[in-house]
């Protein structure tokens, strides 16, 4: 099983936030397009250093808002005007005072949804797969080891990385680069791909 | 789950597997007499274990029972009778599947009818209304009218003849009966004893007649538990003949009742109550009048409760005041002072103002002296002739029933009666204690009963026949007046019972002919000319034309009886007529069992009610069991708290306590017959109250009696609706105007039609023939004793009754609460499914289909008509019970919301015509249940766009009122005030 | 619970418990801590004993339940007018015991209160089970349970729809809207605490469930980034959704015109009772648990100072409620509202108005001592007081008001059978259940967040 796989990124690892950070800039400094980084929790200003633009999150979300809070409105008024409507202790068929908590519930709904899901497909979640898996001890992310404690990682997926040998990667201060190798999905468990780094 | 219903239920089923057919009855009743089986039935459940609190399991039970008692009817029940009858309105060649036929007979009860048009679906009876050309109808229905039709289905009823407790036949009946007149051929009838209650029907009085020609040693005695010997005896006194009185209400400007109950408990109280009544309504202020009704009674009745000044003595006080009151008057009575003069001479002075146009009317209660010095009284005054008149007794043979009672006790004591008959009744219960009747029975060597159910009695008697329900036999009675009334079969007799006259006749004659030909023959051979006109005429009105007793002179007494001993200073008793199950012959009817009670409102017992005062004395509360010691004799019962009552008078309603009756009436309340003797029929002194330390669980169907300061019923008096007619009404304060809300006012418009009800508070007796009427329309279930406890009644339309003012001698109102239609309806807002909606006449109908049941219309309504389904209440429902249903009205199931709905079947039954005929409905086509019932016509139904309208033109009065207006749900039911009429020099 | 003492915690100059977590922790000390509960091959023995109670009463709920779709809610004591009974107290009780949750994480999130970081998965999971008890009455309580789904809108082939006016329609689109939006807040939060879970996994199995619960989860930039963008976003919507939630509850009365329910002053003081409530019920469960599992150094005393402060100004909130509500029968003149104001206190049911008076008003004006915010057990004894507390008043609200209204001859009492008991205990017996399942088997504390306060500590103390 010593065979090495075709390449699928670089990734390197740091001891401290910080570094990863100065890492992240630098990177970004010499034009690394598809990068990402790994941290155990959200660090300030990573998605910046990696050259993030700002979320759609939001603006999914108010989408989300508008959609359940006018269906919910036109429902009630629907059902009430169109559809069957009924003399309700002789209050009108459009009793719109009565049609707002529905309305305002759906509005959240509605937006809590796309908040989630719109999340999570923008994440492409659930991935139960990622290259990444293979780093060396990356699910050990957070376990305490010989050298530090926790591991920041900056990995680089771009073709031009690829090409390039890893040594030309001026990433300072990393603690250790190496290759990650695309492998098939089944195969290929992420304890092996320790083998296939430098 | 209900480990006590199992065990008889695996009983059953075994002993059921080889039975068949008739053998059925003689394993229920043997298996309905087994302990477990009794001990089941008069389970008492633990309070609060609340999976006790539903007779589900029970009524699964009886179910299974009930099924295999159905059997034996289910075959003949939907057959026409062969005889020919006539429907009433309309005369259809045959029977058209959906279309109702109405029937004129008549019902009895203590002997005198009462004419009824009953409705017939498909050959079933269904409902009873009042036969407006009869004259003690006047188309109104009593509670025990509404509930006769319960009565023909109840599964328990005596289902076959029996001969000592063995299932036998007719014709062996008769050949035996043959047998035992050949017998008394020799001896001219010497041993032959015929006992009934008081008879009117010219037909068996007729056949008696012939019996006793034949038989002339023979003796016909006659017992009624609630005997009007005191009427009979007091008119002996006062005019040395027995005689009927007859009061003419419409024409009494000043009534006096002398602790008589005429609004509900007389003989001709419905007519009585309509034309009382008619003296009361009140329109508008100018020329408006009112009759004054003064009551003096030791317990309160409808007829106090209605009066405008009540007097509460007790029973054996009435006598003295009465004689007081002659003295005044100017008649030598004996007594000149009470400790009532003050309230009796302002009566005194009215009576005289009013001569000629007052009545003094005593009660069946009273001793016959109070009745004699009531009839010197009105002598006096002048008002017979103009507001009384007499007529001969309406029974054809008057007699002393509590003298003849006594002779066939001795009789039979002394072994002269081989034969004693028994025309329905009860006396092992119902007679006197002191008689020992049960000892001397047994001592009867042949013991015949047609009995309607299996009673004490029953127990004694070698042959027990079934009885036929007034509703599947041929006979004829007498109206109080005279008025004869042809009795005709809707139905032909669910359980082969026979009547009276087929008895009867099987004494005279072999084979006994059928009761039809019975009754034709005798009035054929009355030679009316043409007959067979007659004869249909008679059945279609349902009543005989011109056939009431004439007004007769009559020669009134000298002078005023003696004075009897002064009443004892101790405690009374007073034994009276329970107000639902009469003198307990009703007491397996679950309409009336659970009928309040119209002053206790008590369901499902009776009890010792007693005063405030004397509770107070005796530190007793409601429920509180006593024991009650009378003449040598004991009973415990539970007291009840009345205000009203007179202090030192202990009411005991008779009836109930019975030791064997059917599944309904089982276990219900207390014996009082076991401590009334004969020297006490009415009331007696020297009781004495001695507390146990037990209670017994009593259940009320209204817990609270204050309105607490609410304007729920508006009241005043005619004086002072005189100086301003809107003193109470409608414009005490305004209405809330249309424009009281968020939304567009007028956002729905009835311009079709807009159905209304208007309730007269100033009539209503509060007689609850209203509540029955609308149970029996509507299919309302009964619940059982625990299910109102728990609050869970089912009456569409409740009776309520506020007293006001002291304790001792409060103010009683009476209130019928129906749905009432809001136009803004609470109920309709917050009901998730729209369940419950507003139709466009402007009905608050109840979608049943729809309801999923989460109750918040009914807590969002402030009147409280809402009706739950809590259980499966109509689970228990026998084959038999079932064909009672009005196939008009859904019934409903488990978990579903239900309410007063105008009677809609009924107006839908007035719309089709109508529409086919391309008109409006008219004004009083429409006649709710309620309305139907209704003595007093409290209460009108109809369209408030038509102005001419009944119900538009009441609405219009100053006294309309809206209960609860204020809360702007713009009722259609609205209530006319209730006014009073008091004496000036009362009040001051 | 474990002996161990509670270890003394350092005090602010103004003498208030002063850090949020323990000195001395790292990354791993909390990660090891928190995650190896649902790793750990045995719970404490304790754990057991609370489950096989609640376990015990669950199945005492199913009972109930089986014998109530048998028999109809007539085995309960309600009647006319006391149509509504224990299931809407209960109903109301739970759904304001569930309103703690959101209010922790999205409000004080929001306020930027670090405090919650301890336990705001804690409450999160706890208004889930809340929110899921009370979800049953609406459904229990119906006549006819098996046609529940009338009330939701979808296209019936009569073409029927629900009664949109109706509080209980609202109560459907509320309740479930906030389980959802819970739920998913819930989920979006515990997502990296699996995955940390899942990389810790030493058992195959533990690191396939894990792992599949995770969705893939790893930690990178842009994951955190939107995710973080939409736990806000989330919060945000969160926000006004608890504080409306409660509000259509109380239009449930507020709507009706039943005297004692028909009051403008209903929905902001049912909000504040239900965080009330929910509070109490969050520090009846941590206190215990934190000793159970020795989480004295990630729950500080802190933390259980500042819920108490909550509770107090909630609980002054309420009293005001209960105050107005007195002012305003007083006030109108009307002669209903008056009346049942005298009907609550000195009625039928005044021992439960004067009993709701000593648990939720009196005896928690303790907490304005120190001394007591900080003593576990008299917290553990207030918050107790305040629960009961809470329910009793539900029950004043409901029972009361209904049992006396316009119409005196329908006045009626309710009683209570049984069943309505059984029924209550079988829910408390399901929540407790369901919350020692999820202590069990999910990290209780949130890791990542719990690391920020590591990386920050200056943050902490603020």
């Amino acid at each position: 099983m010593k065979t090495a796989r075709a390449l699928y990124g670089l990734a390197a690892e740091f001891t401290t936030h910080e570094q990863l950070l100065a890492a992240a800039r630098s990177a970004c400094a010499q034009g690394y397009k598809s990068m990402d980084a790994y941290a155990p929790f959200p660090v300030e200003g990573l998605p910046s250093a990696l050259g993030r633009k700002r979320s759609l999150v939001p603006l999914v979300v108010l989408i989300g808002g508008i959609i359940g809070g006018s269906s919910g409105y036109f429902m009630q008024w629907y059902a009430n005007v169109v559809s069957y409507p009924l003399n309700i202790g002789g209050r009108p068929l459009n009793s719109w005072p009565s049609f707002i908590p529905i309305t305002f519930e759906l509005t959240v709904l509605g937006a809590a949804l796309f908040a989630f899901f719109g999340s999570m497909a923008m994440n492409k979640l659930p991935q139960p797969y990622h290259p990444i898996f293979h780093a060396p001890n990356f699910e050990r992310a957070s376990r305490r080891t010989t050298r530090s404690s926790t591991r920041w990682r900056l990995a680089s997926f771009s073709k031009a990385s690829v090409r390039a040998p890893s040594r030309r990667c001026r990433c300072e201060n990393a603690a250790r680069t190496f290759r990650i190798a695309r492998a098939r999905r089944r195969r290929v468990p992420s304890r092996y791909v320790q083998s296939a780094a430098l | 789950m209900n480990t006590d219903a199992s065990l008889p239920l695996e009983e059953i089923r075994a002993r059921l597997a080889g039975a068949r057919g008739r053998e059925y009855w003689r394993c229920l009743d043997e298996i309905a007499a087994t302990p477990a089986f009794e001990e089941f039935l008069h389970r008492e459940y633990p309070a609060g274990a609340s999976e006790w609190r539903d007779e589900l399991s029970r009524r699964h039970f009886f179910q299974i029972m009930a099924a295999s008692f159905a059997l034996a009817g289910l075959g003949a029940c939907t057959k026409q009778p062969l005889e020919n009858i006539v429907p009433y309105v309309k005369q259809p060649p045959e029977l058209t599947p959906g279309k109702p036929l109405y029937y004129a007979t008549a019902l009895t009860l203590g002997g005198f009818a009462n004419g009824v048009i009953a409705t017939s679906r498909e050959g079933r009876p269904i409902k009873i209304e009042g036969n407006p050309d009869h004259p003690s109808s006047l188309g109104a229905t009593s509670v025990f009218m509404q509930a006769a039709v319960l009565d023909l289905y109840d599964p328990d009823r005596a289902q076959s003849v029996l001969r000592a407790g063995q299932p036998s036949d007719w014709t062996t009946f008769v050949s035996a009966m043959n047998a035992a007149m050949q017998d008394q051929q020799t001896r001219r009838g010497a041993g032959v004893r015929i006992l009934t209650g008081s008879v009117t029907s010219p037909t068996l009085r007729a056949q008696l007649a012939e019996l006793l020609g034949k038989y002339p040693a023979a003796k016909w005695l006659q017992w009624e538990p609630l005997t009007r010997d005191n009427v009979r005896e007091g008119a002996r006194l006062a005019f040395g003949e027995v005689v009927e009185t007859h009061y003419a209400f419409e024409d009494a400007a000043v009534v006096l009742a002398l602790d008589s109950d005429f609004l509900s408990t007389h003989p001709a109280a419905l007519r009585y109550a309509r034309k009382f009544a008619d003296r009361r309504r009140v329109k508008q202020p100018d020329g408006a009048s009112m009759n004054r009704l003064y009551a003096i009674e030791p317990t309160p009745t409808l007829t106090g409760a209605m009066a405008d000044h009540r007097l509460p003595v007790s029973s054996m006080e009435v006598e003295n005041i009465t004689r007081a009151l002659a003295q005044r008057l100017g008649i030598p009575a004996g007594v000149g002072v009470t400790s009532h003069d003050d309230w009796l001479s302002p009566v005194a002075r009215d009576l005289e103002a009013h001569a000629g146009a007052g009545v003094v009317i005593p009660g069946e209660s009273q001793p016959p002296a109070v009745h004699a010095l009531a009839h010197l009284i009105n002598g006096k005054l002048g008002n017979f002739g103009r507001t009384i008149t007499f007529t001969d007794s309406i029974e054809p043979a008057p007699a002393n029933q509590l003298a003849s009672l006594r002779e066939l006790v001795a009789d039979m004591q002394s072994g002269a009666v081989d034969l004693l008959i028994m025309l329905e009744g009860n006396p092992v219960f119902d007679a006197p204690a002191d008689l020992n009747f049960a000892d001397a029975l047994a001592k009867v060597k042949t013991c015949v009963r047609l009995g309607f159910d299996d009673n004490e009695t029953s127990r004694f008697c070698h042959w027990h026949i079934a009885a036929a329900h007034a509703l599947e036999s041929w006979s004829d009675a007498r109206a109080f007046d005279g008025t004869v009334s042809l009795i005709q079969p809707l139905i032909e007799p669910l359980f082969d019972g026979k009547t009276t006259h087929e008895v009867i006749d099987a004494l005279i004659r072999q084979p006994g002919r059928a009761s039809y030909d019975i009754v034709r023959e005798y009035w054929w051979g009355q030679g009316w000319p043409g007959f067979e006109k007659w004869w249909r005429a008679a059945l279609d009105r349902g009543v005989v034309a011109n056939s009431a007793a004439p007004p007769r002179a009559v020669t009134l007494a000298a002078s005023a009886p003696p004075a009897s001993p002064p009443p004892p200073s101790k405690t009374e008793i007073i034994f009276r007529a329970d107000p639902t199950i009469w003198d307990g012959r009703f007491v397996n009817n679950a309409w009336l069992q659970e009928l309040a009670k119209p002053i206790t409102k008590l369901t499902w017992d009776n009890a010792a009610l007693i005063s405030p005062a004397l509770a107070q004395r005796e530190k007793l509360q409601n429920g509180d069991v006593v024991e009650l010691k009378f003449r040598g004799r004991s009973l415990r019962a539970p007291v009840w708290i009345v205000p009203g009552q007179a202090e030192r008078s202990v009411t005991l309603h008779v009836g109930y306590g019975r030791a064997r009756t059917g599944r309904v009436g089982a276990g219900a309340g207390v014996n009082a017959f076991s401590l009334r003797t004969s020297d006490a029929l009415c009331s007696g002194g020297g009781l004495e109250i001695v507390r146990t330390g037990e209670t017994r669980e009593l259940v009320s169907t209204q817990m609270h009696h204050s309105m607490e300061g609410r304007d729920i019923i508006r009241s005043g008096t005619l004086p002072a609706f005189m100086r301003d007619p809107n003193f109470t009404g409608k414009e005490k304060e305004p209405r809330p105007s249309r424009e009281d809300t968020l939304y567009h006012p007028d956002e729905f418009k009835y311009d079709g039609y807009k159905w209304g009800l208007s309730i007269d508070l100033n009539v209503c007796i509060g007689c609850n023939a209203c509540t029955i009427a609308c149970q029996a329309e509507n299919n309302i279930p009964v619940v059982g004793k625990h299910q109102v406890s728990a609050g869970r009644d089912m009456q569409w339309i409740r009776v309520d009754r506020y007293f006001r003012g002291g304790l001792d001698n409060p103010e009683m109102n009476h209130q019928p609460v129906p749905c009432m239609h809001c136009e803004n309806a609470p109920c309709e807002l917050v009901c998730p499914v729209g369940a419950t909606v507003h139709d466009h006449e402007g009905l608050n109908v109840q979608v049943y289909n729809r309801c999923i049941g989460t109750r918040y219309c009914s807590n969002n309504c402030p009147y409280k008509v809402r009706r739950f389904n809590f259980l499966e209440f109509n689970a228990g429902l026998t084959a038999v019970q079932k064909m009672a249903k009005n196939p008009d009205v859904t019934v409903r199931s488990r978990g579903v919301m239900e309410k007063c709905t105008y009677c809609t079947q009924r107006i839908n039954a007035a719309r089709i015509p109508a529409e086919i005929a391309g008109r409006k409905i008219r004004d009083g086509e429409i006649v709710t249940a309620c309305q139907a019932a209704c003595p007093v016509e409290a209460i009108v139904f109809g369209d408030l766009n038509d102005p001419a309208s009944r119900v538009a033109k009441l609405k219009e009065q100053p006294l309309d009122y809206w209960m609860l207006g204020e809360l702007n749900t713009r009722p259609r039911t609205s209530y006319l005030a209730k006014l009073r009429n008091p004496n000036p020099e009362l009040t001051v | 619970m474990s002996e161990r003492p509670e270890p003394p915690y350092e005090v602010s100059p103004l003498g208030y418990p002063a850090r949020l977590l323990a000195p001395g922790e790292t990354y791993e000390s909390v990660s090891d801590k928190i995650a190896s509960i649902p790793l750990a091959r045995h719970p404490p023995r304790a754990w057991y004993f609370g489950f096989l109670i609640g376990f015990s009463f669950f199945m005492l709920l199913l009972l109930g339940v089986t014998w109530l779709f048998m028999k109809g809610v007539g085995i309960w004591g309600i009647n006319i007018p006391v149509a509504w009974g224990f299931a809407i107290v209960n109903f109301v009780w739970w759904i304001g015991i569930g309103h703690a949750g959101t209010f922790i994480s999205a409000i004080l999130l929001l306020l930027h209160q670090q405090w919650r970081t301890a336990i705001n998965r804690f409450s999160e999971a706890m208004t889930l089970f809340a929110v899921a008890c009370a979800g049953l009455f609406p459904l229990l309580h119906l006549g006819r349970p098996w046609v529940f789904w009338w009330i939701l809108p979808y296209p019936d082939t009569m073409g029927l729809w629900p009664q949109f006016r109706s509080p209980l329609v609202w109560d459907v689109f509320a309740v479930s809207t906030y389980f959802t939006v819970s739920l998913l807040f819930w989920f979006l939060g515990l997502m990296p605490d699996l995955a940390t879970v899942r990389d810790r996994a030493t058992n195959v199995w533990q690191k396939k469930i894990y792992g599949v619960l995770a969705l893939g989860w790893r930690g990178s930039a842009a994951h955190w980034h939107r995710q973080q963008t939409a736990y806000l976003m989330l919060a945000g919507l969160a926000t006004p959704l608890v504080l409306s939630v409660h509000s259509v509850v109380s239009f449930d009365f507020a709507v009706a015109i039943v005297p004692g329910w028909h009051s403008t002053i209903f929905p902001p003081y049912f909000v504040a009772g239900a965080i009330y409530s929910g509070f109490a019920m969050v520090l009846n469960i941590v206190i215990p648990v934190r000793k159970l599992y020795g989480l004295e150094r990630l729950i500080t005393m802190r933390t259980l100072n500042n819920m108490a402060n909550v509770m107090l100004v909630t609980g002054e909130i309420v009293a005001y409620g209960y105050l107005i509500e007195a002012f305003m029968a007083w006030y109108s003149g009307d002669v209903f509202e008056e009346y049942m104001m005298k009907n609550r206190a000195f009625g039928p049911y005044g021992f439960a108005f004067w009993a709701l008076m000593l648990l939720n008003v009196v005896i928690p004006q303790v907490l304005w001592l120190r001394r007591v915010r900080t003593n576990l057990a008299l917290l553990f004894l207030v918050a107790l007081s305040i629960n009961v507390g809470m329910w009793v008043e539900r029950f004043v609200i409901v029972i009361t008001s209904l049992n006396r209204d316009f119409t005196p001859s329908a006045w009626h009492l309710f009683i209570p059978t049984f069943w309505d008991w059984a029924i209550l205990a079988g829910t408390i017996g399901m929540f407790f259940m369901l919350q020692f399942l999820f202590m069990r088997l999910l990290p209780m504390i949130s890791i990542s967040e719990t690391r920020e306060l590591v990386a920050e500590p200056e943050k902490a103390e603020r």
